[in-house]
Formats: structure tokens, sequence, C-alpha cells
């Protein structure tokens, strides 16, 4: 596919949004993992979700053609891989910043991944609101799959973590 | 249809069944949880197990269509098979109970489903493995958070101490079923036992809590012998697809 094209519609995506997360783009997220255009001009974009039963796929799919269509692309079909499985870690460091500026601590790095250990909680998560690291963990699951309670113990907020995964 | 992919859909189906009949289950604490936060763990866990299921429907429809020639999907698969089509492990089935039930059915469910993610990684089919990679990553938040409330409850005051033994009591006799291979299964689940006692073990020596000695072990729900739960939990999330064929919102 022709560069120009194949950055348009990466453009267009850019405009479409995590329907949980709204300041988070698709391709922030990481969740967008190939564009294909075949030579009669049908697309192919190819998705994966964040977690197996992430309800705001099916949107998603659905914002892309949307997106696509009104900006000229009508022949779009949305697929799903699951291979490779998807990691906070393709997740953008802009992405990472404008979910500390809308109130979630941003995953870390891949070695904090699930701490096996029965009552360990990741170390170190930083309240998005005071900046302390003195936080706790209130639960491993919050208000979507993706995210754990955690609870700052200086200014007392209670915040989402975006778990790693 | 040959044998191996008629053994090879039963069996995905099998793991379709009891991820969705579990996730059914569980969905049924959604707003009754003990505490707000522990409502809301054990809805997102039930939210994955759909989610697991979803791919295992998905996958098993893709095979009988290329094998049957027939037009299955995720949802006829869930919504229009009847009872005795079910492949689910009976544990799934069984009423919620009290939340030490509930904890303690989970924790038995994810210890033994982690394992056999864990083959399944390994199988040389594709699509399997990458389900089971990615269901790997949730099952473990399920493992631990069965764990810590098995030691918490088992390990706490008297009256939880009690409540976690008579869920043993209640729940033990359908986890001999997991490792009895059935005909279609495609991994060798005798083989898993070991591991999965262990795990047991550990966390119940951290509970104060004991693994019971020869009980008899309830089986059929792999080959579609149900209790009689079953039949009812169908009724209730089969009953808006049968009545209105295709429904979607």
């Amino acid at each position: 596919m022709s560069d120009v094209i194949k950055e348009h519609i990466y453009k267009i995506l850019e405009q479409v949004s995590d329907p949980e997360i709204p300041v988070l783009t698709i391709l922030d997220m990481g969740i967008v993992r190939d564009v294909i255009r075949d030579d009669q001009n049908n697309i192919e974009i190819i998705i994966t979700p964040t977690y197996s039963g992430c309800p705001a796929m099916d949107a998603i799919a659905f914002d892309i053609k949307m997106k696509l269509i009104e900006n000229g692309y009508t022949h779009v079909k949305v697929t799903y891989t699951l291979q490779p499985a998807w990691t906070t870690d393709w997740m953008s460091e802009e992405g990472k910043d404008k979910l500390k500026a809308y109130g979630i601590a941003p995953p870390q790095h891949i070695s904090s991944r699930i701490n096996k250990i029965l009552f360990a909680q990741e170390e170190n998560i930083e309240c998005p609101l005071c900046h302390s690291t003195n936080t706790k963990l209130l639960s491993e699951f919050g208000s979507t799959a993706c995210k754990a309670l955690y609870q700052c113990n200086d200014c007392k907020e209670p915040f989402d973590y975006f778990k790693c995964h | 249809m040959n044998k191996l992919s008629n053994y090879q859909i039963n069996y995905i189906l099998s793991l379709a069944d009891s991820t969705l009949i579990l996730g059914q289950r569980n969905g049924e604490w959604c707003a009754h949880g003990p505490i707000l936060e522990q409502d809301i763990a054990i809805t997102n866990i039930t939210l994955d197990l759909i989610g697991q299921a979803r791919n295992f429907y998905q996958y098993a429809a893709t095979l009988i269509n290329e094998v049957e020639h027939k037009n299955e999907t995720e949802d006829s698969l869930a919504y229009l098979r009847n009872e005795r089509d079910f492949k689910n492990l009976l544990i799934s089935e069984l009423p919620n109970g009290d939340w030490a039930q509930t904890i303690l059915r989970q924790f038995f469910f994810s210890s033994f489903m982690l394992l056999v993610f864990e083959e399944l990684e390994k199988a040389n089919d594709e699509q399997m493995a990458a389900i089971a990679t990615k269901s790997i990553k949730e099952i473990n938040y399920h493992v631990k958070w069965s764990s810590e409330w098995v030691i918490r409850l088992g390990d706490g005051t008297e009256e939880s101490h009690n409540r976690m033994k008579n869920a043993i009591e209640a729940l033990w006799m359908y986890t001999g079923e997991f490792f009895i291979p059935a005909d279609y299964e495609m991994i060798d689940v005798a083989s898993l036992k070991e591991k999965w006692l262990e795990k047991i073990k550990a966390v119940f020596e951290e509970a104060t809590l004991s693994v019971p000695e020869n009980t008899f072990m309830q089986t059929g729900g792999k080959n579609g012998i149900h209790t009689e739960h079953l039949g009812y939990i169908l009724a209730e999330m089969q009953s808006l697809q049968r009545t209105y064929p295709g429904a979607e919102w």
C-alpha cells in the first residue's frame, strides 16, 4: 500500500477514541495492529482486544468503520486478532501522559506485571492527583476490566490504576 | 466429519460451556456482592469468563462451519443448544451459595483452568494457543484474588472459617471430574491433578483448612449428564433468543 494512503488512514484512526477512556485514541492504546489495502481498494483494519471480554471492542470496530466511511473509504472490514496478545507495553508514552492528566495512573513497566505473591501489590504507583507514591491497593478489579482501584495514603484520593497486562 | 475434528470441536465446546456457565452464575452476584469493591471484582471476573467463552465459541463455530458446512455462530452455540449438548464441568452450574462457596468455586476452577491454559499454550493449534495466552493473563488475577479470599475467610473469624469448611464439603465432590478425561479431551488432564492439588493444599494450609480425604466424586458434566441446576440456567439464559430468534441489541 502506498505510504500516503496508509498515513492518511492512521490519521483518521487517531480520531477514534476508546469509548471507556475517551482521552485515549485506539492508537495510544496500541490496539490497532495493522492496516491493509488490497488492489481493489478494500481496507482491512486489524485490531486486538485488551481483555477477552472487553465490551468496548464492538463499539470500537463500529467507530472505525464510521470514521473511515466519513472520509471516503467505503469498503472497510475490521477483523480481530488474538495473536500476539495485547500488552500495556504497547501503550504510547503520549497515551500514558494523557491517562495521568485524566486522573488514571498509567501502567508501569513490563517488569511490574502481576505480582503472583499473595497479598502483594504493585509498588510505587503514583497518585495522579498529588504525585505521592505512598499509595495502597483497594482492589485488583476496578471500574473496567483493565483497571485496579488504588487509594493515596497522603491526599486520600481514591483512583484508578491502569494495571499491567 | 472425521473423528479428529469431531473431538476437537467437542473439546473447544466443553471449554466454552464451562466458562460461559460459570460466567452466567457469577453474574448473579451483580449488585448483590458483599461490598462494592468485591461486587465489582466478581463481575470483572465474569466479564473475563464470558470473553473467553466467546473466543472459544467463535473458534468452534468456524470449525463446525468448515467441517459440517453449517451456519453456526457464537450465539447459536450458546443460546440454541440443549442441556444434554452442554459439556461444562458440573461445578460451574452449581448455585452460588454464600460468598464462601462462590469464592471457593472460583479458586478451584481458576487454579485448574490456569493449568489447562498452560497446556493449550504449548499445543500446535495456533488459535487455541492464542486464546490460552490471552486467558492466562486474565486468569492469573482470578487465581490470586480467589486464593486471597480463601485465606481471608479460612483464617478469619469462627463464622467465616465455618462457612469455608461448609463450602469445601459442598464442592469437593465436583473437583474429581476435572481430572477424568472425556474421550474428546485434547490434553492429558489426569497429569494436572498433582500440580492442582499442590496449589490447593498450599493455600488451604495458610487458610487453616484441610483437603477432605476419600470422598465420592461426582462426574457427568463433560458428557452432558448434568445436575438439575443447568436446565434452569439455560432456561433463563436462552429464553430471549428462543422467543425472539435472532434478536440483537
